[in-house]
């Protein structure tokens, strides 16, 4: 399925600097496997050595934080919006 | 932006990942680049002497030898929050059972919260970078704390905040005059909404104090691991309450006794740091009671709208913190937060937001359930005021009477 995925700046070095590129998968893990291919390394930001998110990122797919969700399973229907967010401090 | 060596920063060095190590310039940037754990500011302080902290102002530029902050910072336009009343508590002691306790006031800043502390640290990382507009999402403090600094240094400002505050914090956020944006959503939501805004040409040149700025911004929470230990003499505390948001207030202050007894300033003596959440948005303290070290975040719901955030960034250390020092994370429900914010203004005169109910209502349960110790030496917090969330206590702080002027009619009323 066609999707979008919002790269966030950090990562947009992997992108040319793009802030939204396509990708493709029936679930957020085939997304990012996909990601991975076009752009080399950029899974490896995104997901640990053991093959989790990250603590410190947030996967969104639409609205959905996918930690409320099935996590990397999370189906990402075509035209998805998936979103790649560093965790920020608040208040 | 490489700034490493600009005297904006004073003895700040570089920004250094919290979880690899990784070493950046000091600029704008808030993740690490490899691993997207938050990104710290790391520090040459050399010799600091408690002379020259305390001939300094009496505000946190007294601790600027340890700050991100340039030499002159004190005689720049910003808030000059800080050095607030550390309030000897033997009433709410008394009630307690505790030997020994202290209530840290942080409604005395200039926007009535501790945010004050943090924002005027970003204040002058803004001004270094030449942000022409500061910005944040808020919980409803920190809009009318970047409000109110941006307005103090002249700076354009744009803040936003879940729609659904309580009014007193919309009135404040507005009133300084700069651009208030309400957002139909939770405070994750916002936030979410500003880390987009960051990576777009809409939100170039700004500062958002707790996004890109955050390095900067957190590290002003260390002023209240300062003020507490020198306002005890130069000493720290036994045992000390924190409430957590998104954790970087608890993470700060243990940072702030660290650098203490790294620094000589104080002796080194063990400390215990306890968390305190609202039941209605608990994720720090369910990981914690479950043994888990990291988090999963939750949709709040509580009256605790100040510390309504269901996706706490820091969470992971204030589960580490919690665990080393030998506290805990504890959680209290909406109604135990009413009984607590009653219970510290009838007991010591002090009117609490509800984070300071959450805070004080999870150091009576901690005192309950024998976590904390009784002849310790303890601190809890008060970080915000209570004029901002009225309506959390107002069907209950009511007038004793309603009587016509004349003494008959006193006497009557109060008969019994
Ligand atoms: C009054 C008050 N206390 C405490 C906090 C917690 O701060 P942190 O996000 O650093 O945990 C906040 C945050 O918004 C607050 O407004
Ligand atoms: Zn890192």
């Amino acid at each position: 399925m066609s999707v979008s995925v919002r790269i966030p700046t950090i990562l947009r070095t992997y992108t040319s600097g793009a802030a939204e590129v396509s990708g493709d998968g029936g679930t957020l893990r085939e997304v990012l496997q996909k990601l991975d291919v076009d752009y080399p390394g950029i899974g490896g930001r995104i997901l640990d050595e053991t093959g989790k998110i990250r603590r410190f990122v947030n996967v969104y797919v639409g609205e959905e934080d996918v930690r409320f969700t099935e996590g990397l399973d999370t189906p990402t229907p075509g035209g998805s919006q998936i979103s790649v967010i560093p965790a920020v401090a608040g208040g | 932006m490489a700034l490493s060596d600009a005297p904006q920063f004073g003895p700040a060095t570089a920004l250094s990942c919290r979880e690899c190590g990784t070493l950046y310039d000091l600029g704008p940037i808030f993740a690490c680049s490899e691993c997207f754990g938050p990104l710290e500011v790391a520090y040459d302080f050399g010799d600091v002497r408690r002379e020259d902290i305390e001939s300094g102002p009496t505000n946190i530029w007294r601790y600027r030898a340890l700050l991100p902050v340039p030499e002159n910072v004190a005689t720049k336009p910003n808030l000059q929050p800080g050095w607030t009343k550390l309030i000897k508590a033997d009433n709410l002691a008394a009630e307690l059972g505790l030997r020994s306790l202290h209530v840290k006031d942080d409604s005395g800043n200039p926007t009535h919260s501790f945010k004050d502390r943090v924002v005027s640290i970003a204040l002058e990382a803004a001004r270094a970078f030449g942000f022409h507009t500061l910005s944040c999402s808020s919980t409803g403090n920190l809009a009318g704390a970047v409000g109110a600094a941006a307005a103090r240094a002249g700076l354009d400002s744009c803040v936003f905040i879940p729609a659904n505050l309580e009014e007193a914090k919309i009135t404040m956020a507005a009133v300084y005059g700069g651009r208030l944006v309400a957002i139909d959503g939770t405070y994750d939501e916002v936030n979410r909404f500003c880390s987009e805004l960051i990576g777009d040409e809409l939100g170039e040149k700004w500062g958002f104090v707790n996004v890109n700025l955050r390095p900067f911004y957190a590290e002003g929470s260390k002023t209240l691991a300062y003020e507490i230990a020198e306002q005890l003499g130069w000493r720290l505390p036994d045992q000390i309450v924190i409430p957590v948001a998104s954790g970087s207030q608890l993470t700060k202050v243990d940072k702030g006794f660290r650098e203490l007894i790294k620094l000589g300033l104080v002796e080194d003596r063990p400390y215990r740091i306890f968390g305190a959440q609202a039941e209605g948005c608990s994720p720090v303290s369910a990981a914690y009671k479950a043994g888990h070290d990291v988090v999963q975040p939750v949709r709040p719901n509580t009256i605790a709208k100040s510390l309504a955030i269901g996706n706490p960034a820091d969470g992971p250390y204030v589960l580490d913190i919690a665990r080393r020092t030998g506290g805990a994370v504890e959680d209290v429900d909406d109604r135990e937060v009413v009984e607590a914010i009653r219970l510290l203004a009838r007991t010591e005169g002090v009117f609490a937001e509800t984070a300071g109910g959450v805070t004080v209502g999870v150091l009576r349960k901690l005192v309950r359930n024998g976590a904390l110790d009784p002849d310790a030496e303890t601190v809890v917090l008060n970080t915000g005021d209570g004029l901002k969330t009225l309506d959390a206590v107002a069907a209950e702080a009511r007038p004793t009477a309603v009587i016509r002027p004349s003494l008959e009619a006193f006497r009557t009323a109060f008969a019994n």
